[in-house]
């Protein structure tokens, strides 16, 4: 199944991102979301694809932006590998059942059983907007996450101003 | 195919041949050890490839794992503000187990740069705005962690070592030809 893709409503998940906390994607509803699925934590590479959105986190904040990573590794793995990286940002564990929010968004490799490098950009009501899946050994960059937030955030800018009109006719 | 978004403009260091056929950029952190790999491995590619290439470096600071890449990258503006950019780039990779303000100190004296101008540019922030530049610039156009390279303007994915990039760099300038 190839990955979901613009339009269809993003599958709803509850997932530990602490090991006594959850996150839910409805819980964000309201602001655009980021949902990045990589195959593994502790990828060989400096600067590896999580390593890289930490970085360039001040440009997700810019589009009120949530960025979430999402993998198979379990909790205890994802808080290794977050302190070690300083990484500012939620790290899902898609753990129990092994990758079933990476088969909703048809994102899993059975064979490997891990998630694909696959983006998925979601809009403030749940929808995605923009949808990548790369190579899984290539790191995708975030050109084309940072374009579609963009994009978003041009449409809420007009609508802003359309409201706006409405007021100032009013 | 992802490409690169910003042109080579006469801010850009560049080495090199500037109407050579080939054009390798690079996108690098003095303290990544990759890059500091890469390094004897783009020189011998300008070896190799003569008044065919030229070499283009802009700044990919990944600053929260790398404590020096910033200060790093700033100290070589600095010597690229008097025209050592170079070699202080070579430098900096040939010393990167060292980073910190007592080589960028040494390193200036080796230069004969002004080291108390040094030390208020990076105090003052003097390059910041230039290294921020490179690095927007780099997330523009898809860099994905260091090196990242680009040759005519297309993202290099292969392996990162003499015979695979001479080869990517040998089929682009056929092609062009």
């Amino acid at each position: 199944m190839p990955i979901l893709g613009r339009g269809i409503e993003a599958p709803d998940f509850n997932l530990h991102v602490t090991p006594d906390q959850t996150l839910s994607l409805s819980e964000l509803r309201g602001r655009p979301v980021v949902l990045a699925f990589y195959p593994a934590d502790w990828s060989p590479v400096c600067g590896d694809q999580m390593a890289l959105y930490n970085e360039i986190l001040p440009e997700f904040q810019n589009h009120q932006a949530e960025i979430l990573g999402i993998s198979v590794d379990g909790v205890w793995c994802h808080a290794a590998f977050a302190r070690q990286n300083k990484l500012h940002f939620p790290l899902l564990s898609d753990f129990e059942p092994k990758g079933e929010v990476a088969r909703k968004y048809g994102a899993y490799r059975e064979k490997e059983g891990v998630t694909e490098r696959a983006l998925f950009v979601i809009d403030e009501e749940g929808k995605i907007v923009w949808s990548y899946c790369s190579p899984i050994a290539v790191n995708p960059g975030a050109d084309g996450i940072l374009e579609a937030l963009e994009e978003l955030s041009a449409k809420k800018g007009k609508r802003d101003d359309q409201v706006k009109d409405v007021d100032n006719a009013a | 195919m992802t490409k690169l978004k910003t042109s080579i403009t006469q801010h850009d260091h560049v080495q090199g041949n500037k109407d050579a056929p080939l054009t390798l950029v690079e996108y690098g952190d003095f303290e990544c050890p990759h890059c500091g790999r890469a390094h004897p491995i783009v020189k011998a590619l300008q070896e190799r490839f003569g008044d065919q290439l030229r070499f283009v470096y802009r700044h990919f600071p990944l600053a929260q794992i790398h404590p020096h890449a910033e200060s790093a990258a700033e100290a070589s503006e600095f010597a690229g503000a008097h025209k050592k950019f170079w070699e202080m780039h070579d430098l900096l990779f040939e010393n990167q187990d060292q980073l910190g303000l007592p080589l960028y100190q040494e390193l200036a004296g080796t230069l004969r740069l002004p080291v108390q101008r040094l030390r208020e540019a990076l105090e003052t922030g003097e390059f910041t705005a230039k290294v921020r530049s490179d690095f927007s610039s780099g997330v523009r156009s898809g860099v994905n962690g260091t090196p990242t390279f680009f040759i005519n303007g297309i993202r290099y994915d292969g392996p990162v070592n003499v015979i695979s990039m001479a080869e990517a760099l040998a089929y682009v300038l056929e092609q062009a030809a």
